[in-house]
């Protein structure tokens, strides 16, 4: 009896048992084979070899060398005339306060003379340069509305900007701490009589003119209030034509900077005489700011800097000895690469 | 024929009076089964395998087990009402049936989700940052740029969590609405899963899943028998059996109510154990773990069967037990919390310097600060001038200080364990995906258990094996038999057709034995000769009770041809089937088995003889016995069991020259390996049978203490046996284990196995998986008392030293090697009971660290992991245990790495694991190939992720002094955040799951190179620091030069910000492929990649015209002053570093490094290098062997 009832059952559980032991057969884990799943994609193995160590710095010396050789050429290609003026042109008798001096309305006006001690092509650079000036203080790079300045819709905009915010309740275009403290000193060049043009356009970049600073949006109580910080502005002219403010709202990386004033267009001779007629407006007395005028011709790699020359020729030069060295290394100490008996376990029996 | 029995059968059940017996069947032939049945995978006749004792985790289940005897207290009781879920649920409401796997809800999911997320410490610190950048006065970033990166995170994670979780409600939502036959109102109608109550009574057919646990009332056998699989719930394939009660089994709930109560623990975890008792018709019957079939098995080979559901839904022993893996923490990772506090340390210092400059800058000015254009203290504009941000001086520095922490927050890579979380998906990934580590035998692929551990596999010390499944098959296989002091160990393979003709006519099909086994044709011709021979008796005798002595379960297996079918034997232990398969190959098949009789094929002669009583096998008596009443009415017991307790049981006065002589044979077994076992046997007189049915009627039915009373029925009936021989069952050693210990051991690992087998099988594995060899110094702890542990100990230990004083003298170093190293311990369980946990333990230690070999033998399972906390508390070297049973579980969660192989023992060892794998030889690979490369690959990833955040900082902090110490960047925020996000996120990433130091073929051919990881020479203090000092000087690079080069010119805070950002990005690039080994197409993706998406990520901020540095970029790019400041700056950076990795690589290579070199020049220089080859292979047979 219990041999029938055994019979059926155990011929389905035969049957599952089948279908199970197939079953895997057929859908088997075993991993697919590929490449990439076995670590196996092709690859290149660099080997620091003697001969690839010794090219290498090669290759960067007969590189480097050339390059910093260009550079301080072109640095030393560069004319440089500097003059500071933030004490020469207080008078004499307001030395001992400069600050009351700066803030008072005494005519400011002051005469520079400069020589031209190399010949100096056309353009030449006008360039002011601020010392122990901030422009990087966190409290003054974000006071300032970006928005406001690009577009008359947002002119109410004036978050930001504090402490130079709202006038009476009214915004203040171009808002912030930045723009209030626009510099506001003048330069005027003549050379003997002949009074040198100083070409104010384009000396900031197009890019913010054309799509930072509105050519709809006009200043608006700018300096009107208690305190001035510096320039005021043409009420007229929208500001993406106030290229002096442009210049000045890229805020300069370093504590000392040099911004952008204008360009002379002619070429200036060794020997010219250059007059500055200046005029002393801004205040960095109260933080004894020093104020240079710069006028500079240009190279390819920009001013005058001989750093750049020199740590090329530097690490051209390292690079040289490096080679020079390793190839005594090399020559004095060989090792064959990959010899087995380097190997730890070959060198200390125990193997550890 | 047929007829006798079942009178005798009836007629014992009628003289049947206990009130609260179970079926006598089931309880004499399967009652004691329930503690076996508990013990998953246990072999029967453990002490002759690898399996002694009790296993830790076994131990409390048989104290459960003893304690279902006692009553159960009312209070901690469950009660449930049969066929009446209203009444059941009246009191308390049980859980219903419906599941929930799932986490979260829609409305839970973000706070819970949430809440989860931010268990990591590195997530706070983010979201500290983040908030206390939204302070007004610490504003250092834009809101959106301080909390992108944490929300990215943390919008990543959920996403892939909640993804996880709709996979896991869908599931949910499956397995609640399948439908199940419940019973209502006396019928049975389709219900969903959801909505069974406890109590209801349910019908589940062939080859369906239970829907919850439930008491089994009846089945369509007529004994009461049904056979579940619990593959889902421990993984085993063998069918289990389980019975439903005899007073239930008449009762049709359709027609008559079927009342009853049924009194039960409450919910626990314990899959083998339950106990409760069922009172019905005024009836109390006792229930155990054989009378419960739980949720997800799947019943098979019964027709259908009827149960009361006792635990429902969440309370079931499935979803009890649905835990994860236990999470353990990389040493690595442990390692870099140093390397964090320092970073931390330094933060803290930045910050600090950053703060006191703030202060003296500020004391300094204080005058002026009204006055200067860029400072203005005051607000003038105002009627009432009014402080303007100025929050006094003590106050700004404080901020200052909170907004350098913010400044510099990523000091501290936090993307580091988001990277390390990536990438140790990745090295899973191709584990996993290793053709290597695929085991076809059991379609088993490699598992990653745990992901936060793979590095640890390149830095391991020790391994800690098991014998039995893990270093062998764990598939036994009968080898020879000694029969009444005759050896039949043919080892002559005949040829196939005599014993594979051996098959039994059952309907109208052939049924042969699903296993083949070697036969010895001496034995066999023994048998052929039949009654003439002498021994044909003794023979006979010994293969019945090979084949009747077992708790098999035969199988018939359907082939493709219908005429032939095969006998497959299902039973818990591989020993028993291997001695029934042998039966079967020597003429003796067992056809059948119900829970009363058995059917054997006894040389083609169909017998049936009854079960009479069954004494499980337990680990006091280590053996079982088998009462069986013969066609002939006479009743004989067989006991077979381990040699130790037999030859306690045997009769020794009647047959001396047997004993000696089988003595002998099982002697010379074990040295070969094999696993013995001995078995006897007597005739019972009626008086002697009435006697014991009485007591063994009188145990079973007990209350209280029925283990106990049994195995004292037992004792009484196993004694004065006769012997009839012992058998030999071979535990093949797995493919490759030999070459796999032996490149183990030239990687320096020190391999351990611990074993439960008896000391000379131990040893003779030891031998044939060459752990052991000849020119070794063996010392064996055999020790039976403290003295003489301590004794032998330091005895060991004395040879110990004076053979490493011998070979430190520097006669010949070759001797040194050998001998220094080659010292093998064997130590047994019975002497580490009087080491472990006594200070003795620290000499066993001493002893150990200076063998190379050490075997334990006899140990127990909680014996292994004091072994492995022996070694893992006493130095800081890696451990790992491999194994793969539950006696292994212990070990596993004990050691660093828990390794489980996934083989016939079920599945606790690898759902213990941190990984599992089909084969012990996979370890080579694993550890040697993968754990190297994970470990060097993570170990680089580590330093290189300090570095990469360290220079960036540096940059930020040199430019401080530049800003009057308040903290402005010229680097834009935004690329401050995409930094660790964008611009160098991915190449760490890629380089840490691909880059390979080494070939896989290298790795293989020198173990020797696994050292590295041993070493820690991927990451250390001094590479630490020395990476760190490389940083100060690249970031001084990176900083100074555009520094000097655009000092005193018109530069703008953008423009240079913007160089400082790609020099830094470039370098922190290069730097990374001047280290790659393996340049694929991905390294190059990746490298160049990130370089070409910071440029154009660049010149997109930049061209976004309401940022204050608007077309910076593209300015500056114009002039060659910016290219060349690039040029150099990553040339001059670098130098350095390469100078001294040339030199170091030059003057003391590592091995990696050497071997490198010689994978990448053999081909170019074959045949002048081939010496090369030869004096390299030379060092793979060096004195090591």
């Amino acid at each position: 009896m219990s041999n029938d009832n055994a019979a059926p059952s155990s011929s389905s559980a035969a049957a599952n048992g089948s279908a199970d032991s197939a079953a895997p057969r057929r859908n088997s884990k075993r991993p697919k084979y590929s490449k990439f799943t076995q670590q196996e994609l092709p690859a290149c193995k660099p080997i620091l070899t003697p001969g690839w160590v010794i090219s290498a710095f090669l290759l960067v010396s007969v590189i480097f060398v050339p390059i910093g050789v260009a550079s301080l050429f072109a640095s030393r290609d560069v004319v440089e005339v500097v003059d500071r003026y933030e004490t020469a042109c207080i008078p004499a008798q307001n030395r001992t306060n400069k600050v009351a001096y700066i803030q008072s309305s005494a005519n400011k006006i002051c005469v520079r003379t400069l020589t031209v001690p190399k010949r100096m092509k056309a353009p030449i650079y006008i360039y002011y340069e601020l010392d122990n000036f901030y422009q990087n203080h966190r409290r003054y790079v974000k006071s300032r509305n970006d928005m406001q300045l690009r577009s008359n819709s947002s002119q109410d905009d004036t978050s930001n900007c504090k402490p130079e915010d709202l006038i009476n309740g009214t915004a203040i275009v171009p808002c912030g701490l930045i723009a209030w403290s626009l510099f506001n000193d003048t330069y005027s060049f003549s050379r003997g009589n002949e009074s040198l043009n100083v070409n104010k356009k384009d000396i900031s970049w197009k890019s913010d003119r054309d799509h930072k600073f509105g050519d709809n949006v006009f200043p608006k109580n700018f300096q009107s209030g208690g305190l001035k910080g510096g320039g005021s502005l043409n009420e007229s002219k929208p500001l993406s034509e106030q290229e002096d403010l442009i210049v000045w709202m890229r805020t300069a990386a370093l504590p000392t900077f040099r911004k952008l004033y204008g360009r002379i267009e002619v070429d200036l001779n060794r020997g010219d005489t250059i007059n500055v007629t200046l005029g002393n407006h801004y205040n960095t007395y109260s933080f004894n700011g020093k104020k240079r005028l710069v006028l500079s011709t240009t190279s390819w790699l920009g001013g005058k800097n001989d750093f750049l020359g020199i740590a090329y020729l530097t690490v051209g030069g390292l690079c040289l000895f490096l080679a020079v060295c390793f190839i005594i290394v090399y020559l004095v100490k060989p090792r064959r690469l990959g010899d087995p008996s380097y190997l730890s376990w070959n060198r200390s029996p125990g193997g550890r | 024929m047929d007829s006798p029995s079942p009178i005798m059968f009836d007629s014992s059940l009628n003289n049947e009076i206990t009130p609260s017996s179970n079926s006598r069947r089931s309880a004499s032939a399967h009652h004691s089964r329930t503690s076996r049945a508990g013990s998953t995978g246990e072999v029967a006749f453990s002490d002759l395998g690898s399996k002694p004792v009790l296993y830790g985790s076994r131990r409390a289940d048989s104290e459960v087990y003893c304690m279902s005897q006692k009553e159960i207290n009312e209070e901690d009781a469950r009660f449930v009402y049969i066929n009446n879920p209203v009444s059941t649920n009246d009191k308390f409401e049980f859980a219903r049936n419906s599941i929930r796997t799932a986490k979260y809800s829609v409305i839970s999911f973000l706070p819970r989700n949430l809440f989860k997320q931010f268990h990591r410490v590195a997530y706070i610190y983010f979201l500290i940052i983040a908030v206390l950048n939204q302070l007004p006065q610490l504003a250092v970033f834009g809101r959106g740029a301080s909390i992108l990166p944490l929300a990215s995170v943390l919008l990543v994670t959920a996403v892939k969590d909640a993804y996880e979780d709709w996979r896991r409600h869908r599931a949910d939502k499956i397995e609640n609405n399948r439908l199940a036959w419940v019973l209502v109102d006396g019928q049975f109608q389709q219900k969903s899963w959801k909505d069974i109550q406890v109590g209801e009574i349910i019908k589940v057919e062939a080859n369906d899943t239970l829907p919850c646990d439930m008491v089994l009332l009846s089945t369509s056998d007529p004994t009461g028998v049904a056979y579940v699989q619990t593959i889902n719930l421990d993984g085993e394939s063998n069918l289990k059996t389980r019975y439903a009660k005899q007073e239930t089994l008449s009762k049709n709930p359709e027609n008559g109510r079927f009342t009853g109560l049924i009194k039960c623990e409450k919910p626990n975890r314990n899959i083998y154990g339950f106990h409760g008792n069922m009172e019905i018709d005024g009836k109390r019957l006792s229930l155990g773990p054989s009378n419960i079939i739980l949720r997800g098995c799947d019943l098979k080979n019964t027709a259908s069967i009827l149960g009361v559901a006792v635990y429902c839904g969440a309370e079931t022993k499935a979803m009890l037990n649905s835990s994860g893996a236990p999470s353990k923490r990389s040493r690595l990772e442990t390692r870099m919390n140093l390397e964090i506090t320092i970073l931390s340390l330094f933060l803290v210092a930045l910050c600090t310097v950053t703060s006191v400059c703030a202060a003296v800058w500020l004391r300094r000015h204080r005058d002026e600060l009204d006055t200067m254009p860029f400072y203005r203290r005051k607000d003038y504009n105002e009627d009432e001038p009014e402080n303007y941000n100025y929050y006094g001086w003590g106050m700004e520095i404080f901020f200052t200080f909170l907004m350098a922490v913010i400044v510099f927050q990523i000091m501290i890579p936090i993307s580091l364990y988001i990277s390390m979380e990536l990438v140790r998906v990745g090295q899973a990934y191709f584990m996993i995906r290793d053709a290597h580590m695929y085991d076809e035998a059991s379609n088993s692929r490699f598992q990653c258990r745990a992901l936060n551990i793979n590095e640890d596999l390149g830095q391991i010390k020790y391994v800690f094996s098991d014998k039995t499944g893990t270093l062998t098959e764990n598939k036994m296989e009968f080898q020879c038999a000694s029969i009444w002091g005759v050896d039949y160990s043919g080892r002559k393979v005949t040829s196939g057709d005599e014993q594979a003709g051996h098959s039994v006519q059952v309907g109208e099909a052939t049924v042969s034995p699903k296993m083949r086994v070697k036969v010895d044709p001496k034995l066999l011709q023994a048998l052929r000769g039949g009654k003439m021979s002498e021994d044909f008796e003794h023979i006979r005798d010994f293969f019945l009770a090979l084949a009747a002595c077992n708790t098999i379960v035969p199988l018939i297996v359907d082939t493709s041809d219908p005429c032939v079918k095969l006998m497959d034997y299902q039973g818990e232990s591989p020993d028993e089937q291997a001695l029934a398969y042998a039966a079967a190959a020597y003429g003796f098949m067992l056809i059948e088995r119900t829970s009363g009789h058995i059917v054997i094929d006894v040389l083609g002669q169909r017998q049936r003889f009854n079960v009479l009583g069954l004494h499980e096998f337990d680990s006091d008596r280590k053996r079982m016995s088998v009462i069986l009443g013969f066609p002939d009415k006479s009743v004989k017991i067989f006991v077979k069991g381990a040699d130790t307790s037999m030859f306690t049981v045997i009769d020794r006065a009647s047959s001396m020259g047997i004993i000696r002589a089988t003595e002998g044979h099982l002697h010379s077994y074990s040295s070969l390996g094999l696993r013995t076992l001995v078995v006897g046997m007597r005739e019972l007189s009626d008086s002697e049978f009435e006697q014991w049915h009485s007591s063994f009627e009188a145990a079973s039915t007990a209350l209280i203490g029925r283990a106990a009373l049994l195995r004292k029925v037992a004792t009484n009936v196993e004694n004065h046996l006769s012997l009839l021989g012992a058998s030999a069952i071979e535990d093949k050693l797995q493919e490759g284990v030999p070459e796999a210990i032996e490149a183990l051991r030239t990687a320096a690992i020190k391999v351990w196995v611990l074993t439960g087998d008896k000391q000379e099988t131990a040893i003779s594995i030891g031998y044939s998986s060459k752990l052991l060899t000849n020119k070794m110094k063996q010392f064996i702890v055999n020790s039976n008392s403290k003295e003489s542990c301590r004794k032998s100990l330091s005895d060991a230990l004395l040879v110990c030293k004076k053979l490493n004083n011998v070979s430190e003298t520097p006669d010949n170093e070759e001797i040194s090697a050998s001998s220094g190293s080659l010292v093998a311990l064997i130590i047994d369980g019975t002497s580490l009971v009087y080491i472990l946990d006594s200070e003795l333990e620290e000499q066993l230690f001493e002893l150990a660290s200076k063998c190379s070999v050490v075997l334990c033998c006899r140990v127990a399972p909680l014996q292994k992991a004091g072994i492995v906390a022996l070694v893992k508390n006493r130095t800081a070297d890696m451990t790992l245990s491999i194994g793969d049973g539950a006696n292994d579980v212990s070990m596993i969660q004990m050691a660093d790495v828990g390794v489980g192989i996934s083989g016939q023992e079920g599945r606790q060892a690898v759902m213990a694991s941190d990984f599992s794998m089909g084969q012990f030889r996979f370890l080579v690979p694993l550890l040697l190939v993968h754990g190297h490369w994970n470990y060097q690959r993570m170990g680089y990833m580590i330093i290189y992720n300090f570095y990469r955040n360290a220079i960036f900082v540096l940059v930020l902090f040199w430019y401080v002094p530049f800003t009057a110490f308040t903290l402005t960047t010229a680097i834009n925020e935004w690329n401050s955040v995409l930094y660790s996000v964008i611009y160098t996120a991915v190449p760490t990433v890629i380089v840490g799951v691909l880059d390979k130091d080494l070939r896989r073929k290298t790795l293989l051919k020198y173990p020797q190179l696994y050292g590295a990881g041993q070493r820690r020479e991927n990451y250390n203090s001094k590479l630490f620091w020395l990476t760190m000092i490389d940083t100060l000087w690249q970031s001084v690079v990176v900083f100074f030069g555009p520094f000097f080069a655009y000092r005193i010119s018109s530069i703008d805070a953008a423009s240079i910000g913007d160089l400082w950002t790609l020099g830094v990005v470039i370098l922190v690039n290069l730097h990374l492929a001047m280290d790659i080994n393996r340049w694929n197409w991905l390294m190059h993706a990746a490298i160049w990649g990130s370089i070409l998406a910071t440029f154009v990520s660049i010149m997109v901020i930049d061209a976004i015209p309401i940022l204050p540095g608007y077309w910076a970029i593209f300015e500056s790019a114009k002039t060659g002053l910016f290219w060349l400041c690039l040029l150099g700056v990553v040339v001059a950076a670098l130098i350095p570093r390469f100078v001294v990795k040339v030199l170091y690589q030059h003057c003391s290579p590592c091995d990696i490094q050497i071997a490198k070199e010689a994978e990448k020049l053999k081909p170019l220089s074959r045949g002048v290098a081939g010496s090369v080859g030869v004096e390299m292979s030379a060092i793979l047979d060096s004195p090591r062997r």
